[in-house]
């Protein structure tokens, strides 16, 4: 039988989707519903002074209105943990109206619930709030003087500083050296449906329609923040509009939405406006990094620190995770790594698409295109030369690697050659080509992940865990693995998800999601097939009884012997003889613990092709190229729709999208999609994604190392490296914009 | 984008028609039904679809219209659901992505979308297809690059953009291919 898993199998809930029939958390209709809206704070540092509900309440329609001073207190403030752990992950360790206090500009200061959303909305503006301002620092250059290197961060689970070798005795003794400072605006994901949840309560049990990377990580987030008993929290999320990392971390409104249907009484629905998008889920945050290369005259590296400076807010120590991968991804003695960061008047910054890549593999990357220009090297020649065979840091071999070949592919399908005869002119366009490596962490769940798998007596399948659909095509693939594991047609088997009263799952972050919830899928499924083998040749009814276990394989939809495979029955046969309506398995499948034998990385190569207009400055991206290897691929087409994806957000982090801080107010000065720019149809240019097979034994069960963010490690570099190419310009800022090249 | 111009009622001699602002009956026809909503002026076409009509396919992206995951029919043409108030809908076809199928028969264009993979958590797609079918109504799906810049007020996060543009300019064949039938 053909494998299932990687076939390119249209997406099963095309017709849903396609449709209008999909139902997305504030999409679910409820006997009662009520409609919340938030209000934020209009300063970004000082206290609230005095509040004035009267005129909301005197609004038709409205049935609350909840601020500072009648919202219950929370029953405990669980800590910043990344989701991947599995359980209470609210993105910062503060939570709204619980006193005077702002600490950002945008903090939910009320929230009001109406019975109808536009009288909602309208109420919201009409809760007068008085202010005691004091300055706010928000950006970069007003925190300069006063940063820390924190001991750790994310968790505790990266260090604030870490270093091999002695890196300025490396860099004093180099024969070339580069330094080189870049900056990063800060960036907002912007899924396209706002943050939403809607909550009713039965008795003392609390229903949640949320949107979220992970049903679970919602349940524990707002069960520890209510002390509500985790067991009287079922969340439900079947359809995300995407996330980005803006629903990785469980934020503040879907702990308002269920203490607003409490004290209503009712079922409440909060979904978020566009504008407050840019204030309630964090943000990546603004960003400057100093990369210092050192190197022989062959190119090899011979030392490489890389510092990051940027804000964080006044409660937690977070940066995104910008320096480890750039540790590991050449073979370079020397290195030296430090996060310094600084308190503002911000939210704590977040997981946006490609967590710390995105930005750190920018810096180095177009740190080590500016180097193969000084020694004469052709850039992609340069990163052969650094080649690293074993992980430098801990100097284990790659689970798996493919970095060569995706190399390759990538300069074949781009014209790579084509490079050193130098930029062509197009009419008044200066056309380039740019190439950077792409790598991100194969990171898994650190805890077992479960799933259940069902056969029903007419051979029809359905495999369940709580995953959420946010447009990762996770129903398909997990569809795939389970259909191949019990031999079944994929028609027949269907994967139920989004539930938390399915067995559970860690939140697919990180791009583990396909990785574990297959490893899950895949061990249920395989012991579910076992249990039935079992139970057949045990059956003196069975045309298998009294074989072999081991004997006994799958063929057709059948269970056969494996050398007279007309010999056999399939399940339904089995179940129906017994009077058994179904069988199930349930299995998890524990990542190994203990000091790992192997080093875990997804690689890949980024090339493209830029026109720069010689007048006007405009950068237009013609062609970008990407081969990635990531290991065992679930289902070629969303995988490759996927890394697409990931590819175009480079191209928005490189030429677009920048959120403004108006430094006076304290307040992002562009939250609209009509400012804040990201890319659309017109900005697209054609896209090649290259899959390059690997195997991987070690990451997980099938192999499978995720393919979320790998698609924007590096892509930016590359557009950079392309422009330079183009007008010899090296832009160090993101997003490049007319201005820098005129 | 096009927008829907207010609907003129009445004659010019008839005395002007006050409503609101309080909640008013309006009647909206909506993918062949009518819908008898009591709505206060002020509400879009959007909430009305999704709150009123229990038509949840039209989506919220930003309510301002920049994202264009709220576009539905207004009497064929494409409007933008966030910025259209419901009550000059009354007396008008309104048609919405739940109105695109032909029953269990979908629409080429949504099954050109199914067919490329244009799209990823599907949220903007109802917008997608509905100035989709429009952009090939108007004959501006002539090649991609028209289509690219006609397709530009619908925002796809996860970016199947190339992926749009395939499903569109497989469909347009298919509903032209259709229309010849049709006629003949």
């Amino acid at each position: 039988m053909s494998a299932v898993i990687g076939q390119p199998l249209p997406r099963i809930d095309g017709r849903p989707k396609t449709t209008g029939a999909a139902r997305y958390s504030a999409d679910i209709p409820l006997p009662g519903l009520t409609y919340a809206v938030l209000a934020g704070s209009r300063i970004a540092a000082g206290r609230i002074t005095r509040v004035n509900a009267a005129p909301a309440l005197a609004a038709t329609g409205v049935i609350a209105v909840l601020t500072h001073e009648n919202l219950p207190r929370i029953a405990a403030q669980p800590p910043v943990l990344p989701s991947l752990l599995g359980g209470p992950s609210p993105g910062e360790t503060f939570f709204p109206m619980q006193d005077a206090t702002i600490h950002y500009g945008g903090q939910h200061v009320a929230l009001v619930v109406a019975d109808t959303y536009e009288r909602a909305l309208h109420a919201a503006g009409l809760v007068e709030f008085t202010y005691e301002e004091e300055p706010a620092v928000t950006v970069i250059d007003q925190i300069r003087d006063r940063t820390e290197v924190p001991d750790s961060l994310f968790g505790g689970f990266v260090p604030g500083h870490s270093s091999r070798g002695d890196v300025e005795a490396a860099l004093d003794r180099a024969e070339v050296r580069v330094d080189a400072t870049y900056h990063l605006a800060a960036n907002h994901q912007n899924p396209l449906e706002t943050s939403a949840t809607t909550a009713h309560w039965e008795g003392g049990r609390l229903f949640l329609h949320d949107a979220t990377q992970g049903p679970n990580a919602t349940q524990h987030t707002v069960a520890a923040l209510l002390g509500v008993p985790h067991a009287d929290i079922r969340v439900i999320s079947h359809y995300v509009g995407g996330s980005f990392g803006a629903k990785a971390s469980i934020w503040h409104h879907s702990t308002l939405a269920a203490m607003a249907a409490r004290h209503v009484g009712r079922p409440v629905r909060l979904a978020l406006t566009r504008e407050q998008m840019f204030t309630s889920c964090g943000h990546r945050e603004e960003q400057e990094h100093s990369v210092s290369l050192g190197a022989d005259r062959q190119g090899r590296l011979t030392a490489l620190r890389h510092h990051k400076l940027s804000p964080t807010s006044q409660h937690d120590d977070w940066a995104e995770t910008s320096l480890e991968v750039g540790a590991q991804l050449y073979a370079c003695d020397a290195y030296e790594g430090v996060y310094r960061l600084g308190r503002a008047h911000t939210m704590t910054p977040t997981f946006m698409r490609c967590p710390g890549e995105a930005s750190g593999l920018f810096a180095l990357e177009s740190t080590l295109d500016q180097l193969a220009g000084e020694l004469g090297l052709d850039p992609l020649e340069l990163r052969l030369r650094n080649h690293a065979d074993t992980d430098p840091v801990t100097e284990k071999p790659w689970s798996s690697k493919g970095l060569k070949e995706c190399y390759r592919r990538g300069a074949e399908l781009i014209g790579w050659h084509r490079r050193a005869a130098g930029p062509v002119a197009d009419g008044d366009w200066l056309v380039g080509l740019g190439m950077a490596s792409a790598a991100y962490p194969a990171a898994g769940p650190v805890n077992p992940q479960r799933a259940r798998v069902r056969v029903y007596a007419d051979g029809s399948a359905v495999a369940q865990a709580a995953a959420s659909e946010f447009g990762t095509g996770v129903g398909t693939a997990m569809a795939q693995v389970a259909a191949e594991a019990l031999g079944l047609p994929v028609e027949r088997v269907r994967f139920e998800a989004g539930d938390t009263d399915l067995p559970n799952l860690a939140s697919a972050v990180g791009s583990t999601g396909a990785g574990m919830i297959s490893a899950a899928v895949h061990r249920a499924a395989v012991a579910l097939r076992d249990q039935l083998i079992a139970q057949a040749v045990a059956d003196p009814g069975s045309p298998l009884h009294g074989a072999d276990p081991g004997r006994v394989g799958l063929s057709g939809g059948r269970m056969v012997l494996r050398d007279r495979r007309d010999t056999g029955e399939s399940y339904a046969e089995l179940l129906l003889r017994a009077h058994q309506p179904d069988a199930e398995a349930t299995r998890s499948w524990a990542p190994p613990q203990g000091e790992p034998t192997h080093a875990m990385m997804t690689f890949g190569a980024h090339f493209a092709e830029v026109a720069v207009d010689r007048d006007l400055g405009l950068v237009r991206v013609r062609r970008l190229v990407g081969a990635f290897a990531p290991g065992r691929v679930l289902n070629a087409r969303t995988a490759k729709s996927q890394l697409m994806g990931g590819m175009l957000w480079g191209m928005g982090q490189a030429l677009l999208e920048q959120s403004v801080m108006d430094r006076r107010a304290g307040r992002w000065a562009n939250p609209s999609l009509g400012d804040y720019l990201v890319p659309v149809n017109a900005d697209a240019p054609q896209v090649d994604v290259e899959l390059v097979e690997v195997t991987d034994d070690v990451v997980n069960p099938l192999g499978v190392k995720g393919v979320g963010e790998i698609g924007q490690a590096g892509t930016a570099a590359a557009i950079a490296a392309a422009v330079h190419h183009a007008t010899g310009r090296r832009v160090r800022n993101l997003p490049i914009v007319v201005e820098d090249l005129l | 984008m096009t927008t829907q111009k207010p609907v003129t009622r009445g004659t010019d001699t008839d005395p002007p028609l006050l409503r609101g602002p309080g909640p008013v009956t309006v009647a909206l026809k909506v993918n062949g039904t009518t819908h008898h909503l009591d709505i206060e002026p002020r509400v879009s076409l959007l909430s009305a679809l999704r709150d009123g009509c229990d038509l949840t396919g039209s989506k919220r992206g930003c309510d301002q219209g920049t994202c264009g995951a709220c576009t539905v029919w207004v009497e064929g043409r494409r409007v933008l659901g966030c910025l259209t108030l419901a009550i000059t809908c009354e007396g008008h076809e309104v048609t919405t992505v739940e109105g695109l199928a032909d029953g269990d028969a979908l629409h080429p264009m949504q099954q050109r979308f199914i067919d490329a993979d244009a799209f990823q958590c599907g949220y903007c797609t109802p917008g997608q297809l509905m100035s989709a079918v429009a952009l090939v109504r108007e004959g501006r799906a002539s090649d991609e690059a028209e289509i690219k810049e006609w397709m530009s007020g619908n925002l796809c996060r996860c970016a199947a953009y190339p992926h749009i543009r395939t499903a569109i300019l497989a469909a347009r064949d298919d509903m032209a291919a259709h229309d010849r039938e049709h006629d003949a």
